[in-house]
């Protein structure tokens, strides 16, 4: 197959999947009686300069726990847990910075492995119940985040320092911050200095899955359990160290944020990036690249969406149902796709059987037919 | 039994072929799996079907059955044009399908594996416990609708299956590689049933790759080369061997015997090895033991040949010994290496190879690529990996190697495992675990499923190794490979070795009597 004809075929399944979304939202919001030409409009605006820059920021983020999420993924292990231990590792990354005993940047890489530490023995406790007490990981990730929750809440009350009616951790002193990059000269928001961890991640979530032993261990108890121990992976040793992974990414997910714009973890904190970052995962199927694209879908909705009250008087609570029915729609999308492919690559060593000459078909029968992939 | 008198019956009718493929074509990515295909299988008659592994057996079946849409050609079934699209379409015509991979629920009854889905029939109370019965006794199934089906050896299992199509109406029914599970005995049994079933007016078709077992049963012999069907020939007719070069299109090449090259160097020594099953009875501490104070010693250059019947206890051996199951006591010694307590990795690392049973379950990633399969189990060694990386180059080269050396039928080494035929991926497993020297294979059926040139090949392989000094453990159900492979010969039965034999010596029935413990002065020890 030509690069053009493979490229069409593997942006169809998402390319489909957005459609069929935009179908069901606009049936939806006319069943509701909003105003559908309103929404297309608001929707299909060119984002501002100021807007493009949020968009990726929030992408980057967004890929981040979409990355963490697929590592547990690719392994069938369902890390519901993203939630609270990036929380959890965030809040650690702030008390510590706050307390600067290190000067500069040394505390913030510092402060980086700890929230990736933080993050990773958090996900390590449902590793270890999963592995040697048999405890589903879906279960003790979903307690563990209401436990990290409190948790937080009740540090940040004892130890965190108030402002207002706010309880934050201390600022982080100016020497450890992170700037932040110009994208637009104009444009008053710009683009987080951390966000290139994105980039380190999805870089290494792609080798380290690709070519690394540990890598094609994990995606071998993904696709077969019974035959990776066959093949001597030790299944629970595998379980905890690829919880230890994920939570360690998890860890990362509120870093941007924190170092270039508030300082320090209180209530500005983002939260509910775990949950979106499971949906970013499946949309993007666990693949590095498709990540990227998933949370640049999701970073791009949750931006127009604010205009969406302002400009058409609609709820911006469509979005997240949007956001929904697109992961609904993609896993069947990619089921479509992948028939609609089979037959054609059938069709095709049909076409290469005919152009031969009759006397070559039953030789070139269950023998490679050149070039038919 | 009387083999011929079904034929001779037979042909003087004129009915109503059961089933007529006319110009059957199927095609995969890369590969023609089926073209031109004509055949016609009368009804009433039991109907073989051979050829080389990758003809496209399988396939063609599948599309009866209506797993897989033809892309060109006509089905008839019984006088009637009709298009397959689903596994129910096959069955309200009165086509059922035994797949080689048995599709049983373990903890259910036979009552409740033959009615699951099938409620409408007869409900599952007594009216379809009453027809169970029926079939089952019609037939000489001698099966009890309430007996788990954990507790039913591979034969029964088969039954049940078989008794699963009936029981749906089939009267035509599919036998995909039936024979590759069972041991002679069980062969014999089945080979009875299909007597019976044909005599009660049922059309069988069946594929095989033991040509003597075919030209035993079967009424007519159709031979499938390279996705068509090449020739139809009536039993009497054709010797093995000419059968075999028919599904070849040439000669075979002819397994050399060669003399023995057993070292008095001691490779694997296993003393009083004890497996338990999980207790199963609720309050009960211990399981029952699958594997009791099994001890033998396999020298360099030796193959064991452990002989059985399946469920006695070999499957548990074999995984006691690449470390995937965890012994009740005993130890195991690879050379001078105490290696009881050593992972699986270790063990494999320290050079031992593994063919298993299971190719699904235990082999193969069946979405991945070949050359991605080739690392599976070689994970920590070249020349797959390197360090803790992946030798994405040196994998693919040794891939290519094994695809030509063992005669794998793909298309290429990006292949996922699952396209390739049952046969060829049992090659690309052996050829695998034959890779980077190994010291002891531990092979379990290493040849199920596969050609009888490609056997060959194999033999040849493990035989060129064995006089490097490779030992090896064969579990096998095949007889023949267990005479011609094995320097000693031992049999399993429930749990414990009894019985040595002498493969130059014995003959396949003293086997089979030791097997189902018949021979009882050697179980009585
Ligand atoms: N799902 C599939 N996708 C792609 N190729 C396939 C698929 N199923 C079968 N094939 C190919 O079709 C050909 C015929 O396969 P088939 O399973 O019918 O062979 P077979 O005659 O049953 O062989 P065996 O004796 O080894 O079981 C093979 O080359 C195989 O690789
Ligand atoms: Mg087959």
């Amino acid at each position: 197959m030509s690069v053009v004809r493979r490229a069409v075929v593997v942006l169809a399944a998402p390319v489909l999947a957005l459609v069929v979304a935009g179908l069901i939202v606009s049936g939806l919001l006319l069943a509701t009686g909003d105003d559908v030409a309103g929404f297309w409009r608001v929707m299909t605006t060119v984002p501002s300069e100021r807007s493009i820059v949020a968009i990726m920021n929030q992408s980057t983020i967004l890929y981040v726990s979409g990355v963490a999420a697929a590592i547990g993924f690719r392994m069938n292990l369902f890390n519901i847990g993203v939630e609270g231990q990036y929380r959890l590792g965030g809040f650690a990354a702030g008390a510590f910075a706050g307390q600067a005993w290190l000067p500069g940047y040394l505390n913030t890489v510092v402060a980086i492995l700890v929230a990736m530490l933080v993050g990773a023995l958090w996900a390590g406790i449902a590793g270890v119940l999963r592995a040697y007490r048999g405890v589903s990981e879906v279960i003790s990730t979903i307690m563990l985040n209401a436990i990290a929750g409190s948790l937080i809440g009740y540090l940040i009350k004892r130890w965190g320092e108030s402002t207002g009616n706010a309880t934050n951790t201390k600022a982080m002193p100016e020497g450890s911050r992170i700037g932040t990059v110009a994208v637009f000269p104009d444009s008053p928001v710009e683009l987080y200095g951390l966000g290139l961890l994105a980039v380190v991640v999805g870089v290494g979530f792609w080798v380290l899955l690709n070519r690394t032993r540990f890598g094609f261990d994990l995606r071998a108890t993904g696709a077969s359990e019974s035959a990776a121990v066959a093949s001597g992976v030790d299944t629970r040793r595998m379980i905890v160290v690829t919880m230890l992974v994920s939570g360690g990414v998890a860890g990362l997910i509120g870093l941007p944020v924190m170092f270039s714009q508030s300082y320090n973890y209180g209530s500005s904190f983002q939260t509910g990036l775990g949950f979106t970052g499971i949906a970013v995962a499946l949309l993007g199927r666990n693949h590095p690249v498709g990540i990227a694209f998933g949370a640049l879908v999701f970073a791009y909705l949750s931006q127009q969406a604010n205009l969406l009250n302002i400009q058409a008087g609609i709820s911006p609570d469509i979005i997240e149902a949007t956001q929904g029915i697109i992961v609904l729609a993609v896993v069947i999308a990619y089921v479509v796709v992948r028939r609609y492919r089979v037959r054609q690559e059938q069709a095709q060593v049909a076409r290469q059987l005919d152009d031969a000459p009759p006397g070559a078909a039953p030789a070139s029968a269950a023998t490679p037919a050149g070039g038919a992939r | 039994m009387s083999t011929s008198t079904g034929s001779q019956t037979q042909a003087g009718r004129t009915r109503t072929p059961a089933i007529e493929l006319r110009g059957i074509g199927k095609r995969f990515p890369g590969v023609i799996a089926n073209h031109d295909v004509d055949i016609t299988i009368e009804s009433g008659t039991i109907h073989a079907l051979v050829g080389e592994n990758g003809a496209g057996k399988s396939t063609l079946m599948k599309i009866l059955y209506g797993v897989q849409r033809p892309d060109d050609g006509t089905i008839t079934v019984e006088g009637q044009q009709v298009t397959l699209s689903t596994p129910a379409d096959a069955i309200a015509r009165g086509i059922g399908m035994v797949f080689q991979h048995f599709m049983l629920a373990d903890n259910l009854t036979v009552l409740e594996n033959v009615t699951l889905g099938a409620e409408k029939l007869h409900g599952i109370g007594d009216a379809a416990r009453a027809r169970i019965v029926e079939i089952s006794e019609q037939y000489g199934f001698g099966l009890d609708p309430d007996e788990l089906v954990e507790t039913l050896g591979v034969g029964e299992r088969q039954r049940v299956e078989i008794l699963k199509v009936l029981y749906r109406g089939a009267r035509i029914i599919i036998l995909d590689e039936p024979t590759a599970v069972l041991v002679p005995q069980e062969v014999d049994a089945l080979f009875d049933n299909l007597r019976l079933l044909r005599e009660e007016g049922n059309t069988l078709i069946f594929i095989s790759h033991k040509l003597d077992e075919v030209r035993a049963v079967a009424d007519r012999i159709t031979v499938i080369r390279r996705g068509t069907t090449v020739a139809s020939v009536a039993p009497a007719e054709v010797t093995s061997r000419q059968l075999a070069e028919l599904m070849v299109g040439s000669e075979l090449p002819s397994p050399s015997t060669g003399e023995s090259t057993v070292t008095d160097r001691v490779l694997l020594s296993v003393r009083d090895l004890t497996v338990r099953d999980a207790p199963t009875v609720p309050g009960q501490t211990v399981g029952r033991a699958v594997l009791a104070d099994v001890s033998f010693d396999i020298h360099a250059g030796e193959v064991l040949g452990i002989a059985g019947v399946e469920g006695n206890g070999q499957t548990e051996l074999v995984e006691a010994l690449v470390g995937m199951r965890r012994p009740e006591q005993g130890s195991v010694h690879l050379a001078d290496q105490d290696v009881s307590e050593w992972s699986t990795r270790r063990r494999r690392e320290a050079g031992i190879g593994y063919v298993p049973e299971d190719r699904h379950r235990h082999g193969l990633l069946l979405d991945s690529p070949l050359w991605e399969n080739r690392i599976l189990g070689h994970q920590t060694r070249p020349p797959s990996v390197r360090g803790g990386w992946l030798d994405v180059r040196g994998s693919r080269k040794d891939s290519t190697r094994i695809v030509e050396q063992y005669d794998v039928r793909t298309p290429g080494i990006d292949t996922t495992a699952r396209a390739l035929s049952g046969g060829n991926q049992q090659k690309f497993i052996v050829g695998r675990e034959m890779s980077g020297d190994p010291v002891l294979l531990v092979a379990a059926h290493p040849t199920r499923g596969v050609d009888v040139g490609a056997q060959a090949q194999i033999w040849q392989h493990v035989k060129d190794a064995r006089r490097e000094g490779l030992a090896v453990l064969l579990v096998s159900a095949d007889l023949d490979e267990l005479i011609g492979l094995s320097d000693t010969i031992r049999v399993m039965l429930r749990g414990r070795l009894v019985g040595d034999f002498d493969p130059q010596t014995v003959t396949p029935q003293e086997l089979g009597s030791a097997m189902t413990g018949a021979g009882d002065e050697e179980t009585a020890r």
